[in-house]
């Protein structure tokens, strides 16, 4: 690998391993939230770098973009930006420290203990990054599981309608029962 | 990638960032002349010849004035959403081409920073991240008020986005690529206004909200919010708000004039590259001409009609638009 090459590289995966940490240390909910946005910046320049565009901006446009937006738009509605001091589960800290440790060994013997050498990857061919190649594929080569992915979704949006929606409505006010009751308790 | 063409590149992002600087103060001179037209006064004349240096003269006074920070603000993101707001818009028009190749001392120059094959992808990635300026402005303010109308606007932009995104499919699908340069040569003989005027529609009216625009300016509703998400921003962080409203005005006047009126191209533009960015100009002014021409004109529109129609109105449009388009161009062989 060349030299300007390995520094891109290395800075990128600095800021997207240091965001991560940052969001994991961080007491206010609204800072996490935005470490969490320039991981996922990043990540998506990493894309970019290797050659895939169009995951690059769908995972901006998709994750750092609207997902992250309706995070940091909830945190701010309710109001929770200060995370409690005392965490609701006790000694999480020192599992997830733990698991981390273990995860680490384990990809260190892995690493040390393989018996074939390293390979790279298949070079996947040119144009297989342009939008027409990676639409062929979906509704072509991946038809079956692109429709459940959508049906998924789709029933998530039914749910999330139906948890939202007021019972029955109430003549004139164009509110629910739960507004009745409430106007009630009054 | 020889050191010509790197140096291609800066000069040509150089060109972008001043020419959206300078057409920001521009545009606000143009807005305050055009709207002193329609309400029959003149409108600032005195500095300069015709007030062509009234932008000059605003910007010294906003440097000389005193920069505030509330006690109670968050200090790092208080100064950071200026930047965060500034930054995307100044980056959206990267894909967008002023003209075609033209030639320079023996070397062919192509009119355009870069032309990706997910140019529409991009922008709307960008778009998406344009939100968080406002919205961290609102709430590192400390303010209710300025918490308020950032998350107005917040709601009101991921409301309109899908708008927006649904608006583009009408011209990807007609020129079948998400490249802009694809998508202007697709728009050789007939622009796709015509083809899509249910698409055009879309897109104005969601740009419109988009951007803040009157009659959708409701993240600075004066009288309910005094001023909204920047209520608390004085001096040259409060210029960089307005700037970021300008330049995205241009923006989405630049990128709609690209995906519904034909880019940079015109009669001539064959033999005379050099009038691609004349005629992508004048597009730009027509286009703001008639956001200005709106301000002025209409009522703001309440904040529950502006979501409704957003939701129930718009967004079913741009589904039915992207379906039907769909179909007609597989019924027609695209």
């Amino acid at each position: 690998m060349a030299l300007g090459t390995l520094i891109v590289f290395a800075v990128l995966g600095l800021v997207v391993a240091g965001s991560a940490i940052g969001m994991l240390v961080s007491r206010n909910a609204i800072y996490a939230a935005l470490f969490l946005v320039l991981n996922f910046i990043t990540v998506g320049v990493l894309y970019l770098i290797l050659g895939a565009p169009f995951i690059s901006f769908a995972q901006v446009a998709i994750y750092a973009g609207s997902i992250m937006v309706l995070f940091v738009f909830v945190i701010m509605l309710l109001g929770a930006e200060q995370l409690p001091v005392q965490e609701p589960l006790r000694g999480q800290r020192w599992i997830g420290l733990l698991a981390g440790v273990l995860f680490l060994l384990e990809a260190g013997a892995f690493f040390y203990l393989r018996t074939s050498a390293p390979r790279w990857a298949a070079e996947i061919g040119f144009g297989f990054e342009s939008p027409v190649v990676v639409g062929r594929m979906l509704i072509e080569k991946y038809l079956l599981p692109f429709e459940i992915t959508g049906f998924l979704l789709l029933i998530a949006v039914v749910g999330a309608i139906f948890l939202a929606r007021l019972d029955t409505p109430v003549k004139g006010t164009g509110l629910g029962r739960h507004a009745q009751i409430g106007e009630r308790k009054e | 990638m020889d050191a010509g063409l790197f140096w291609e590149w800066v000069i040509k992002s150089l060109i972008i960032v001043l020419m959206l600087t300078a057409g920001f103060a521009y545009a606000t001179l143009y807005e305050r002349r055009v709207i002193a037209r329609i309400q029959v006064r003149i409108g600032p004349n005195r500095a300069g010849p015709f007030g062509l240096l009234q932008p000059v003269a605003d910007g010294i006074k906003l440097i000389f004035k005193e920069e505030l920070t509330p006690a109670g603000a968050d200090k790092v993101l208080f100064f950071l959403a200026p930047i965060i707001t500034v930054l995307p818009s100044l980056v959206i028009t990267a894909v967008v081409p002023w003209g075609d190749t033209v030639v320079i001392g023996g070397r062919v120059i192509r009119l355009y920073l870069t032309d990706i094959n997910v140019g529409i992808l991009y922008i709307l990635a960008v778009a998406s991240i344009s939100v968080y300026g406002i919205v961290l402005a609102g709430w590192a303010s400390n303010n209710k008020y300025a918490l308020l109308g950032g998350l107005r606007s917040t709601a009101q932009m991921i409301s309109y986005e899908l708008a927006l995104g649904l608006s583009f499919v009408g011209p990807i699908l007609l020129a079948g690529s998400l490249s802009l340069m694809d998508i202007i040569n697709a728009q050789k003989h007939l622009w796709f206004v015509v083809l899509q005027p249910a698409a055009f529609l879309l897109y104005f009216l969601a740009s419109l909200a988009e951007v803040n625009r009157a009659p959708f300016d409701m993240p600075e509703a004066e009288q309910e919010l005094t001023a909204g998400y920047h209520a608390e921003y004085s001096g040259m962080k409060f210029a960089l708000f307005f700037m970021a409203e300008y330049i995205k005005m241009i923006a989405v006047a630049m990128i709609g004039a690209s995906l519904f009126l034909g880019g940079f191209m015109g009669p001539f533009v064959d033999r005379f590259p050099w009038l691609g960015p004349v005629y992508l100009f004048l597009k730009v002014a027509v286009w703001l001409f008639v956001m200005i021409w709106l301000r002025a004109t209409l009522p703001r529109i309440r904040y529950d009609r502006l979501m409704q129609l957003g939701w129930k109105v718009m967004f079913p449009l741009g589904l039915l638009n992207a379906v039907v388009t769909a179909f007609v161009v597989v019924l027609v062989g695209g």
